[in-house]
């Protein structure tokens, strides 16, 4: 469905993907440790970030199973765009109050994403912290928002996208943005 | 089917106004179903609201008295974060003269986004969605004996959580047909969303004409129409709609048609039983089935506002036909 761009280096194919989840891991676990925050949980956001938080759950040493957020009914584009498909309703298997949270996307680019799941995780409760963990990072942010961990950064024109697909095998696909039939890695 | 003009839909095929459910496809009454589901989420939250419809106004606007159906939509409506105003019409404007037209027209000057209509006479509701500016939706909650889609969706919407597909169902529905516009509006559903068999369960002189056209099955005793169903919908008696002698007395009802625990073993051992409410007990249903464990007419309360949360959300997103191609990210 996407037509593959040329002049960018190869993404990584499903075991490429599991390194860079491995060394996000690592990363996490270090940047916890640092911060002294302990007991951390984590959210992904639907639907690529949930996949990350599952394959991060299955590294770190995080007790409760991860938790989803499905943005739909936070994003910022209702008004021009009308109600967007719902995916999955949101899902937080724990209390978030005082808890540390380390929340989970696929691709951060604009920011906007994010923006949104801090919104309705705080409407969930107040948690300790909030840590951002990305796969994919790309230039092009709107909203002062950084990630604490990245997989990987890529360089993308504005008129291109990258996509997570899976959630077995995870791979990545490049598309242009004029044939994207969903909204994501933003 | 050839696609025809359809007052609901925009020219890309979204909500624009939900009046009735004849003319929706099943992918749209699915689409509305899977939007309840994620709305069912919110009343998990501690902030149980999401900022969708923040900046928008919604106009109860009732000529006929409910409690139930108002309440679940100015609650789906606030948990939407949009402000709300409840018209009383039939105790205001109207008794002072001013028509309906006029008082829409006051309305859209204080740039109200959806007016929810509740109305005693059938086609209220498509009147004032044909009149309306393009930017306004219009969502009927129930016009004369036409139509009652919101209640009619969260009844598929508590039939699909329990049951799951449509596809294998029997679903039964009992009493007062001829009056009831929700009968009328959960058949439609009930057969656009492929249900096995739909009966209706009623005396003679409860049943409108046409009930056969709309595609059930009519039986006139209750043991018989209620045997192995997976879904009995009863439907309340509406004493105040009645003119003449169409029933000896609510005794005599009860006895015929009144849903008890004895009753309802006809029916499949994990069958549910629904109400659409306000019940009539010890006319329509012993208080025993009423507040049994196979009762989820609570349940239709509670899920009722996550569906017309889905209703309003998909017709107040849908940009008017002027405000062209949005631009993402």
């Amino acid at each position: 469905m996407n037509t593959e761009t040329d002049n960018l280096p190869p993404l990584p194919d499903d075991a490429g993907i599991d390194n860079l989840i491995r060394r996000m891991a690592d990363d996490l676990s270090d940047l916890l440790a640092e911060r002294q925050r302990h007991r951390p949980v984590l959210v992904g956001i639907h639907t690529g970030g949930v996949w990350v938080a599952e394959r991060l759950h299955g590294l770190l040493r995080v007790e409760e199973p991860p938790g989803a957020l499905d943005i739909a009914f936070y994003r910022d584009d209702y008004t021009r765009i009308g109600v967007n498909p719902v995916v999955q309703p949101s899902h937080l298997p724990f209390s978030v109050d005082d808890r540390h949270i380390v929340l989970v996307d696929d691709v951060l680019y604009t920011g906007r994403t994010i923006r949104a799941a801090l919104n309705e995780i705080f409407d969930y409760g107040r948690p300790a912290s909030v840590m951002l963990a990305v796969l994919v990072e790309r230039p092009g942010r709107e909203l002062p928002i950084a990630a604490d961990v990245a997989g990987l950064h890529l360089d993308l024109p504005a008129g291109e996208h990258v996509t997570l697909t899976g959630p077995d095998p995870l791979g990545l696909v490049l598309g242009h943005t004029s044939n994207r039939q969903s909204r994501t890695g933003d | 089917m050839i696609p025809q003009y359809d007052i609901q839909l925009d020219d890309r095929g979204r909500l624009r106004h939900f009046l009735t459910i004849d003319g929706l496809s099943r992918r749209l009454l699915t689409e509305i179903l899977d939007q309840a589901e994620g709305f069912a989420g919110v009343s998990e939250q501690r902030v149980k609201k999401v900022p969708l419809c923040r900046g928008k106004t919604v106009a109860n606007l009732f000529f006929e008295t409910s409690t139930r159906t108002r309440t679940t939509f100015e609650l789906a409506a606030k948990r939407l974060s949009a402000d709300v105003l409840n018209l009383n019409i039939s105790l205001s404007a109207t008794a002072k003269g001013e028509t309906l037209l006029d008082t829409l027209r006051n309305l859209e000057a204080m740039h109200v986004d959806t007016f929810v209509v509740r109305h005693p006479d059938s086609g209220a509701a498509h009147f004032i969605a044909r009149h309306v500016a393009p930017h306004v939706s219009v969502i009927n909650a129930g016009d004369g004996r036409h139509a009652h889609p919101t209640q009619a969706m969260l009844d598929m919407f508590t039939i699909r959580r329990h049951k799951g597909r449509f596809s294998s169902l029997r679903v039964a529905i009992v009493g007062d047909i001829l009056h009831s516009r929700v009968a009328r509006s959960q058949i439609l559903a009930l057969n656009t969303l492929g249900t096995a068999e739909v009966r209706v369960i009623a005396p003679r002189t409860l049943l409108p004409a046409d009930v056969r056209t709309l595609g059930a099955h009519v039986f006139h005793d209750l043991a018989e129409g209620i045997r192995d169903v997976d879904v009995v919908i009863m439907l309340r008696l509406q004493k105040e709609r009645m003119r003449g002698a169409l029933l000896p007395s609510e005794h005599e009802y009860f006895q015929l048609y009144g849903l008890t625990e004895e009753r309802l073993q006809a029916a499949r051992p994990d069958a549910i039983v629904m109400h659409p409410g306000p019940i009539n007990r010890g006319v329509e249903m012993d208080s025993q089935v009423a507040d049994g464990p196979r009762s989820v007419i609570l349940q239709q309360v509670t899920y009722g506002i996550a569906v017309r949360m889905a209703v309003m959300a998909m017709a107040m997103g849908a940009p008017p036909r002027d405000a062209g191609e949005p631009q993402d990210e």
